[in-house]
């Protein structure tokens, strides 16, 4: 699960990292009063949406006035920003951060995430702050400082000094001061289960101090059980409302621009069925997991996920029983017929647990729309036939 | 022969009275696995599909002398079972929960390794020696006796595979599903190593999926010294970027994870790459031609 920059902020906060003052505001009107309140001379407009590079689309601008304050919110607010990674559809503005002006005087990049080779968490840090990080690590790797640390001896003052070296920082004050910033933010980033952390830029101001002037935070969602306070800061309005609607039902469903409809069990299976698919000339309209425990509500539940899309011109149900039973998604497919209006040819491919039941199920129920394949490649040369209308 | 278990392993199971650990202990049963005991704290002294129940792994260890754990914990659990089960000497533990945190898995995965335990998992299948041992959740039924080894990130693709596999006629010596999660236990590498030194594998099909670098790895180690023929599938070639396929590993970051780099990387090291997991049968049976 991510969260919004405002929201990363309060946390880093909350275990003194440094950040500017800023207050998040839903209107042009709360922006005036949160400029005013926060006082000074110059005030940064900020999108808050879940995707990086808000600043080169549009979303981040700098006012030098309360009224432009409130002018640059109401041009902000309602906007769909279109950056690199919001895909070409971009995401609808619907809060700004109003935060006080910051006097940069260099800026860096500073960031932990797992370091799945290693094992353990790795702080990253680079003297390019305000690129992406990505190019940097392309271009430039000898940029990009790693200190790994191992979280049975946690944050030690050698993994500090590692990066004050290594980002070329001599003041020893200065020295002090970031790697004060480090060990906090690996302290927040290890105590609230974080997947991610990217501050980028954190800027030194002219008098030597460290602020995190962005903040990124990604969380393991599968320890979110554990941080209710995180799970509260969850925005759904930034999260696919299709995608949401299969995940409260235990499937876990991706949209994509092709014309086949995939219902696979396992994650595996499911990117392979794509793959598949892609191979014989088709093209996925979805990434559908019905997951371990599917039945026939749940099947039903995705062929009205996958209808939805008027793209979908044919849909394969690929099945491989272990956990789940060939039998049940059968009749979780004669029970979808029922409650749902399949007006596209379904391909049928069942196969390991009790694969001859539902073979029977489905040959006695005889639905028109519904093709029987005998394997995966049999089923997605179907599909793909049934797609283009032959 | 064959890898990491056979018929004369002796297993328990962690969570063994739970809804999960009691149905897939009892098919493990039917299988032919000797499943001798499991562990369910405040449980000790009763008696649980004919086997008897433990209140710690120490306990089960001592009275039972199984070397290897099947654990079906609540996900909030596995570190702590995983850890129990090092410190009690088991010495392969099979995670099947899913969803265990990963910093709780970082933890319980660095205690394994210095407490010199192997680890399957978490979020995994498990692993199936055919037709002697399964330690898992895996329809039993399609492993066919072979000589072909499989490892495999994603539980259905090991069906998948070990089915077209023994259709062709060649059935499996041992199957393993990693799983899926940013951290694991046993991967690619060592498990290849394993099936080299193994002589009754022959063949070795590998899958993989997008995200993380280990199937990158694997390439360096197979070029370098594995000298059975290997055939490999990447799911996720269609998966669009950045966007997550249901296991927390798949997330392709930048350039690096890609199924199209690591289908690369192993057809440079030699290895017979297939675009469709369809192709994965034929392709054994053209790398190990009529046995």
């Amino acid at each position: 699960m991510n969260i919004h920059e405002y929201q990363a902020k309060q946390i880093f906060a909350k275990y003194g990292v440094p950040t500017p003052r800023g207050m998040i505001a839903n209107t042009p009107a709360q922006a005036l009063t949160n400029a005013q309140e926060l006082g000074g001379s110059v005030w940064v407009v900020k999108a808050q949406i879940h995707a990086g590079g808000r600043g080169l689309g549009g979303g981040v601008k700098l006012a030098r006035s309360i009224e432009e304050v409130k002018t640059l919110a109401s041009e902000i607010l309602g906007m769909t920003l279109v950056t690199h990674q919001t895909g070409p559809e971009g995401k609808l503005v619907q809060k700004v951060y109003i935060e006080e002006g910051a006097d940069i005087a260099d800026e860096l990049y500073l960031g932990v995430v797992l370091d799945r080779a290693k094992e353990m968490p790795v702080i990253m840090a680079s003297t390019e702050g305000g690129m992406a990080i990505e190019d940097v690590a392309h271009n430039t790797p000898e940029k990009i400082i790693k200190v790994p640390v191992d979280p049975s001896i946690g944050f030690q003052g050698f993994h500090g000094r590692e990066l004050v070296y290594g980002l070329g920082i001599t003041d020893k004050d200065e020295q002090k001061k970031l790697i004060n910033f480090a060990s906090k933010l690996y302290k927040l980033y290890m105590e609230n289960d974080a997947e991610m952390i990217e501050i980028n830029p954190l800027i030194k101001t002219a008098s030597g101090d460290f602020i995190a002037l962005d903040g990124k935070m990604g969380f393991d969602d599968s320890a979110l059980g554990r941080h209710p306070d995180i799970e509260d800061m969850r925005d759904i309005s930034e999260e696919d409302a299709d995608e949401r609607e299969a995940s409260r039902h235990g499937l876990s469903y991706i949209a994509l621009d092709g014309e086949i409809g995939c219902m696979v069990n396992g994650a595996g299976l499911a990117m392979g069925t794509m793959d598949t698919i892609n191979y014989m000339g088709g093209t996925p309209a979805n990434f559908l997991d019905v997951g371990g425990s599917a039945n026939a509500q749940t099947v039903a539940k995705g062929f009205e996920i996958i209808l939805k899309n008027p793209n979908v011109k044919a849909i394969f149900v690929n099945i491989f029983g272990g956990i789940v039973r060939c039998d049940r998604i059968a009749n979780g497919i004669l029970e979808a017929t029922k409650l749902v209006d399949v007006h596209v040819p379904v391909i049928v491919r069942l196969d390991g647990t009790n694969a001859a039941e539902a073979s029977v199920i489905l040959k006695n129920a005889n639905i028109p729309n519904v093709i029987a394949a005998t394997d995966l490649g049999d089923g997605a040369a179907k599909a793909v036939h049934a797609a283009k209308g032959e | 022969m064959s890898i990491l278990v056979n018929k004369d392993t002796k297993v328990i199971v962690q969570g063994f009275t739970g809804k999960e650990g009691s149905f897939h202990a009892e098919q493990c049963m039917a299988y032919g696995t000797k499943i001798v005991g499991g562990v369910t704290p405040n449980k000790g002294g009763q008696e649980h599909l004919g086997q008897p129940v433990f209140n710690t792994v120490r306990e089960a260890v001592e009275n039972t002398g199984a070397t290897v754990s099947m654990i079906f914990v609540p996900p909030a659990f596995v570190a702590d079972a995983v850890m129990e089960a090092a410190a009690a000497g088991i010495t392969l533990a099979v995670v099947i929960t899913e969803g265990a945190p990963v910093r709780d898995m970082q933890a319980a995965k660095a205690f394994a390794v210095k407490n010199g335990m192997m680890t399957i998992g978490p979020n995994c299948p498990g692993v199936i020696t055919a037709e002697e041992c399964k330690i898992g959740i895996m329809p039993g039924s399609i492993f066919k006796k072979g000589h072909v080894g499989l490892i495999s990130k994603s539980g259905t693709l090991t069906y998948e595979g070990a089915n077209q596999v023994c259709n062709e006629g060649f059935g499996i010596t041992t199957a393993v599903g990693i799983g899926g999660d940013p951290i694991i236990g046993l991967s690619y590498k060592q498990l290849l190593k394993m099936f080299e030194e193994d002589d009754e594998t022959h063949a070795i099909v590998m899958i993989g999926e997008i995200g993380g670098d280990l199937e990158i790895q694997a390439a360096h180690y197979i070029k370098e010294n594995i000298t059975k023929p290997v055939v490999a599938f990447i799911a996720g070639q269609t998966a669009p970027a950045g966007k997550r396929m249901g296991h927390a590993g798949a997330i392709i970051s930048g350039s690096a994870g890609t199924a199209k780099e690591k289908m690369d990387a192993l057809e440079a090291a030699g290895v017979k790459v297939v675009v469709s997991p369809a192709e994965i049968g034929k392709a054994v049976s053209e790398v190990l031609g009529k046995e």
